[in-house]
């Protein structure tokens, strides 16, 4: 389904309202609204800290299996970057891609296995340390920023959740 | 802080644009290592929207710059792709930079590459015209010998691709299959399964590979596999039940713990492959005893092992319940499930009791029981602050719902409608209220007031079926005269109390009812006179609030009530006033009330009172302008073209080079002589509707629409036959103006005098929730017969069921629950359809289970999983053998079989017909078909056997309707009388409507036998694409001008087996197995032409190089030639 630009927009920002407002301790899934498709599509999302992890599913996976599979790609997220935040989201959103490429695949679960992953990713990074020089300049971008107190929280969340919930999307629907 | 940020960024384009000329590489790449970083401290530093919008767009149009910069390094070209994705990903335009992805993706090393990748999935989608030029990367890449490489080409491949070009990458893909690391066949098999799915024909022919892939040595490779089968095997699970086997083996070992510990997440071994498996296990042993079995034992086992208590096993503890209720069903085993529900709805965490009130709302139908056991759950879910919570309650309350709980279930879906405001969950909610009102509405009172809710609360957006089904059940009415009225009556009653509130505004599709139902029925007040109704009517016209179309259902009502009036100035004022209105179509209806009030007698014949369902009889063709035409015609005027074929003559006018291969002289006419026929009726039809039809015809027209969509044969035929003869007597009501909410109220107050006591009103409310279901579960349990009578039931204009009560009991395929004595009965059935099916599949079985063999053989070292996925074939078979020499009665039968046949057979035997083979039987009957390929037709033919001594009566066989085909009755299809020992035969025939490869047709016959016990038998046979393929025989020279007029064509390369590879014996196959008509021969080139009935035509141009034949296929219908060349394919590779 081709999806204009900004109908994709509205849908994030739509999920992001959608989730926002919803409690911890009711559950995590969402039911299909007319914007991602009908009745067969849902909405599974975990919340961590600052950060919401979205996914759009249709009927054809477990909603359980789905959490648990965020939680599978949050872990490698942590492992790859080393104590994850949403700045190393934001300013490695490429990589970010990358790490999620690795799991789920044209809409497919590609990958559960944590180390496995990780194995992947490491296997391009290799490829990174050998061009040097250029990877170190960002790092030392973001420790600056990481030291910034940022004064608008919620738009980061907004950045970090569209980071991985667009992929996604368009992949399923 | 933040502003010096931001002052910086600002200043950062134009230090950026004064370094480039300068020519400072080095600067230059200081800077663009940190600009990303930058943008984005820039814009989180920001605090409008206006003012991100101002630096993004400053952003792009530095970047722009940079990008079309011919010193622009790849290097900076990738800094640049990713803050491009970032300002898309933050919804900007940048578009320009598109072409410079796929550039980067062709040209970088892997680094770049990787990023050029990435930016064109994330960038553009699966149909945009860019996307070609990535598919020479892709080629490359995937040849490449670096694994990186062939990884990222495989991933962006199953991320999107143009779908016209799979046959570039496919085999390439299809050789990654063998590739020695797994990661790449894992990646392969799902880029494969990403084809299955856009394009389902063109990888049909590697569905072998797919079975070794599901025996991989590698799990992760088996698991991808596993995403490719649990979509096949949702299309059509018939086809994969050999694979149970294996399957249930593939569980066994994972749940068992057979597989390395990496697999473990959270000590759970592999839980994702094992809610695949599971999911597909309950796919194919849905309604499938033979196949249950198999997969008993794994299910007990995963149920026993998901003991854990982790989320995770709580997932497979859930795939595991569901598929045990999906599957042919086992007491020990839905016991067990049963537990485990009450494990998930009685679990403080939300998530569980959500998917534990999901697999109520899957059982309950199963098993309404343990909806009594977990009532006051699922009172305390009605009422949780969760609005998600809240719904799946209200969807299982929906699936309980009953003649004596509607009330309260409805109040409680009202209650939460108006909360809600999402519209999605407003229309869903509203159709699922309509529909129960309809079925089990007490009475005619509190039908119009739910329905009034739904259209108000429902407003504009509900499903317009929901109106149009209303209206419908009013104007048919029931089998009861004075039922009718009353109804009609109280509607009417209700409507114009509802039109007298002042300041209130119903939504258009309400006003819309409420006037069709007025303009129909005020002549049943007696009271109000039509002035009245009139009056108000024009008031709501001259409303602003209302829309044109709104306007136009009141304008009809008004002409309709005209007649009946005596005086008329309200009238004749509205027709001043809207004939000149700017809105043509007001003034048209204006005009057309104007003259039919200067001629009542004419209006009374015209709208008569009451006569909506009469069916009215309209000159489609507008034959009466034939006289108009001839003389036209005669007078030198050319002849109407439909628009379509004006626009095909004037694109192959405007070919200024021809290309053509047939470029033979082109005259439209000869054409046009072939079509014109259809085309002017057609034509003729359309632009006469708007003035010729009246006002009365348009809104019959729209009955006629609903009637399609809501074929009758649907669901109504089913329930009627249930109920037949208990439909309770409706109670006479005599209807006064009832209180809008006095039946509400009047359940509400028990309620209210316990409102004290919390508790005590929950358990009131489940008793008024849950009642009636107890009593019923037993029934259920038998039958499944649907004995709740239905308070509405429409008349029935569909054949009538004689023996309706038997029926049900006997119905042997909806009995998934079944008692002992049907289980033996049902045995026999079983056994007896299965029989030949598998006397068909044993060949396929063999040769798949040699392939299995042989190639897992030959692979390096077999794991022990591997060794027993292949054991598991020939057990199976070996299960078959048994079966093929179980003696059934049917054998004793076949004989006096095929003398009948004999007889059968004389008559249509100037036609090539199939084999007769038997389609199902039981002791008394057997029923037997075979195919006629009739030159216009596919003629089915049945012939039903009675093996019984006795008579039999009132033999009927009924096809059910399909969805692709067309079937048309031939008359004798109902008999009253079938001798013992005799055979008579039923005839449909039947077209296909859209092309597909192969097609099931279901249908049934039912009979009474001489005890008046009746019974019914189901049967279902394949059709493939090929019954409805007939040779086109056309002359070369119409064969290259209809070539010219066809657009879509499909070419394609095969390879022809050894025995083949000379020009007369392809020719010789594709005519004799296809029936293609050999229309010329030219050297190495042939021509052919068939149709697909009735007249679909399709043309095969082909070209034999050494053993390789190129195929052309160009046809007027898109899909046409690719399931030709399917099939094409098939019979060219196969023999």
């Amino acid at each position: 389904m081709i999806m204009p630009e900004e109908i994709q927009q509205q849908i994030v920002r739509e999920t992001f309202h959608l989730v926002l407002k919803r409690d911890d301790n009711i559950c995590n899934f969402l039911e299909g609204g007319s914007l991602i498709g009908g009745s067969d599509y849902k909405l599974i999302y975990r919340h961590y800290a600052t950060l919401y992890f979205v996914f759009c599913v249709d009927s054809s996976e477990s909603e359980l299996g789905i959490l648990d599979l965020i939680q599978v790609f949050v872990e490698t997220l942590d492992k790859c970057f080393e104590n994850v935040c949403e700045l190393d989201l934001i300013f490695h959103m490429d990589k970010v891609h990358y790490i999620l490429q690795e799991v789920v695949m044209g809409g497919m679960v590609l990958e559960t296995n944590m180390n496995e992953i990780v194995a992947q990713i490491e296997a391009q990074n290799r490829l990174e340390k050998s061009e040097g020089g250029l990877s170190a300049a960002p790092a030392r971008a973001v420790s600056a920023v990481k030291n910034i107190n940022l004064p608008e929280i919620p738009r980061n969340i907004n950045i970090g959740d569209l980071n991985i919930k667009v992929p996604n999307l368009s992949q399923f629907v | 802080m933040s502003d010096i940020v931001e002052k910086t960024l600002t200043a950062l384009p134009g230090l950026f644009l004064q370094n480039q000329p300068g020519g400072g590489a080095a600067a230059a790449k200081a800077s663009f290592s940190s600009r990303l970083g930058s943008l984005v401290r820039g814009i989180t530093a920001l605090t409008s929207k206006h003012e991100e919008e101002k630096l993004i767009q400053q952003e792009l149009s530095s970047l722009k710059i940079t990008v079309s910069a011919p010193t622009t390094t790849l290097k900076m070209m990738k800094e640049c792709m990713v803050r491009l994705i970032y300002c898309e990903m933050l919804g900007y335009d940048a578009s320009f930079g598109y072409i410079h992805a796929i550039k980067l993706a062709q040209q970088g090393n892997l680094l770049e590459k990787r990023v050029g990748y990435l930016a064109v999935s994330l960038f553009l989608h699966e149909n945009h015209e860019l996307l070609l030029l990535l598919v020479n990367t892709v080629v490359k890449d995937l040849q490449s010998t670096n694994l990186v490489e062939v990884s990222m080409a495989l991933t962006v491949v199953s991320q999107i691709f143009p779908r016209e070009m799979i046959p570039a990458v496919l085999p390439l893909i299809e050789d990654k299959l063998q590739h020695s690391k797994e990661i790449i066949r894992r990646k392969a098999v799902l880029a494969l399964y990403k084809f299955h799915l856009i394009a389902p024909n063109q990888v049909q022919h590697i569905h072998v590979k797919f079975r070794k892939a599901l025996c991989d040595r590698d799990v992760g490779v088996m698991a991808a596999s596993l995403h490719i089968y649990l979509r096949m095997i949702k299309e059509s699970s018939s086809g994969y039940k050999d694979l149970t086997g294996s399957f249930v083996t593939i569980l066994k070992q994972v749940v068992g713990g057979k597989l390395p510990v990496d697999f473990n997440y959270h000590s759970v071994p592999a839980p994702w492959l094992q809610i695949q498996l599971l999911r597909i296990l309950r796919l194919l042993g849905k309604d499938d005893r033979r196949t249950s079995e198999l997969m008993y034992d794994v299910l007990d086992e995963s149920l026993r092992r998901a003991e854990l208590n982790h989320n995770v096993t709580y997932a497979i503890l859930f795939e595991c319940v569901h598929t045990i209720y999906s599957i042919y069903p086992k007491s020990e085993l839905l016991e067990k499930a049963a537990k485990c529900i009450g494990k998930f709805v009685l679990s403080p965490k939300i998530n569980l009791k959500y998917l534990g009130l999901k697999a109520l709302t899957y059982v309950i139908q199963q098993d309404p029981s343990l909806a009594l056991q977990h009532q006051m759950t699922i009172i305390e879910c009605l009422d949780h602050p969760d609005p998600i919570i809240k719904r799946e309650t209200l969807e299982l309350l929906y699936r309980i719902t009953n003649a004596q709980n509607i009330t309260v279930i409805v109040q409680k879906m009202l209650e939460y409608l108006h909360q809600s405001k999402e519209e999605y969950i407003i229309v869903n909610l509203v159709g699922k209220i309509a529909e129960l009102a309809e079925k089990f509405a007490p009475d005619n009172a509190w039908f119009i007031q739910t329905m009034n809710a739904v259209f108000s609360v429902g407003g504009d957006v509900i499903h317009p079926d929901i109106p149009n089904n209303y209206l419908r059940l009013l104007a048919e009415g029931f089998d009861d005269e004075a039922e009718d009225r009353s109804l009609r009556l109280y509607a009417i009653q209700s409507y114009l109390t509802l039109l007298d509130v002042e300041n209130v505004f119903y939504p258009q599709r309400f006003l819309q009812v409420m006037s069709w139902v007025l303009g129909e029925y005020s002549y049943l007040l007696d009271k109000e006179t039509p002035e009245a109704v009139i009056t108000k009517l024009y008031k709501l016209l001259m409303h602003s609030s209302i829309s044109s179309e709104t306007k136009a259902w009141l304008i009809a009502a008004v002409t309709k009530l005209t007649p009946q009036a005596h005086s008329s100035n309200v009238v004749k004022r509205l027709i001043q006033e809207f004939i000149i209105s700017l809105d043509t179509c007001m003034r048209q209806h204006a005009f057309e009330l104007k003259h039919l009030h200067e001629n009542v007698e004419l209006m009374k014949s015209v709208l008569p009172v009451n006569k909506s369902c009469e069916d009215m009889v309209v000159d489609a063709s507008l034959s009466f302008l034939d006289g108009f035409v001839a003389e036209g015609l005669n007078q030198g005027v050319a002849p109407y073209k439909p628009h379509h074929q004006r626009q095909e003559e004037k694109l192959s006018q405007e070919k200024v080079l021809n290309f053509e291969p047939y470029g033979l002289s082109f005259s439209a006419s000869g054409f046009t002589g072939r079509q014109s026929p259809a085309g002017i009726s057609v034509g003729s039809d359309v632009s006469g509707n708007s003035a010729e039809t009246g006002l009365k015809e348009t809104n019959s027209l729209k009955l006629e629409g609903i009637k399609k969509l809501w074929g009758k044969e649907g669901y109504l035929p089913k329930k009627e036959s249930a109920t037949g003869d208990e439909a309770q007597p409706i109670p006479q009501k005599s209807v006064i103006m009832e209180n809008v909410n006095q039946t509400v109220t009047k359940k509400d107050q028990p309620q209210a005098h316990t409102q004290s006591r919390e508790e005590k009103e929950k358990h009131l409310l489940a008793s008024s929730l849950f009642v009636g279901l107890g009593s019923e579960s037993t029934i259920n349990l038998l039958g499944k017969a649907d004995t709740v009578s239905h308070k509405f039931r429409r008349k029935s204009k569909t054949k009538e069921i004689n023996s309706g009560e038997t029926t049900s009991t006997h119905n042997m395929t909806c009995s998934s629950f079944s008692s002992l004595s049907n289980a033996a009965y049902e045995e026999d059935y079983y056994l007896d359809t299965l029989q030949d099916r598998r006397d068909k599949k044993l060949k396929q079985f063999s040769l798949n289970s040699e392939l299995l063999d042989s190639e897992s053989f030959t692979e390096l070292p077999v794991v022990e999983k591997l060794s027993n996925c292949s054991m598991s074939a020939p057990s199976l078979f070996a299960d078959n053998n048994l079966e093929i020499f179980h003696p059934s009665p049917s054998t004793a039968a076949s004989a006096a079989n095929e003398i009948s046949v004999a007889s059968l057979l004389e008559e249509p035997t100037e036609h090539m017909h199939s084999d007769l083979m038997e389609v199902c039987n039981n002791e008394t009957i057997s029923v037997s078909s075979y195919k006629i390929w009739k030159d216009d037709c596919l003629l089915l033919v049945w012939s039903v056997a009675n093996k019984s001594c006795s008579e039999l009566k009132s033999a009927n066989l009924e096809i059910a309707p399909a969805e692709n085909f067309k079937i048309t009755e031939q008359p004798e299809c109902c008999l009253p009388i079938i001798e013992a020992e005799s055979t008579k035969s039923f005839q449909h025939s039947v077209q296909m409507e859209k092309p597909f490869t192969e097609g099931t047709l279901s249908g049934f016959i039912n009979y009474q036998m001489i005890d008046s016990r009746s019974a019914q038998l189901e049967f279902s046979v394949t059709l493939s694409l090929l019954d409805f393929i007939r040779p086109l025989k056309i002359s070369t020279e119409d064969f290259g001008r209809l070539w010219l007029s066809f657009a879509n064509d499909v070419k394609q390369n095969v390879k022809m087996s050894e025995s083949q590879a000379a020009l007369p014996s392809a020719l010789k196959t594709l005519q004799q197995k296809l029936r293609l008509h050999i229309v010329d021969v030219i050297d190495n080139e042939g021509l052919l032409a068939c149709q697909l009935l009735p007249s679909m035509p399709c043309l095969l141009h082909f070209r034999v190089h050494a053993d390789v034949l190129a195929l052309w296929f160009r046809s007027s219908c898109s899909a046409l030639p690719d399931y030709v060349l399917y099939q094409c394919q098939k019979v060219m590779e196969g023999s």
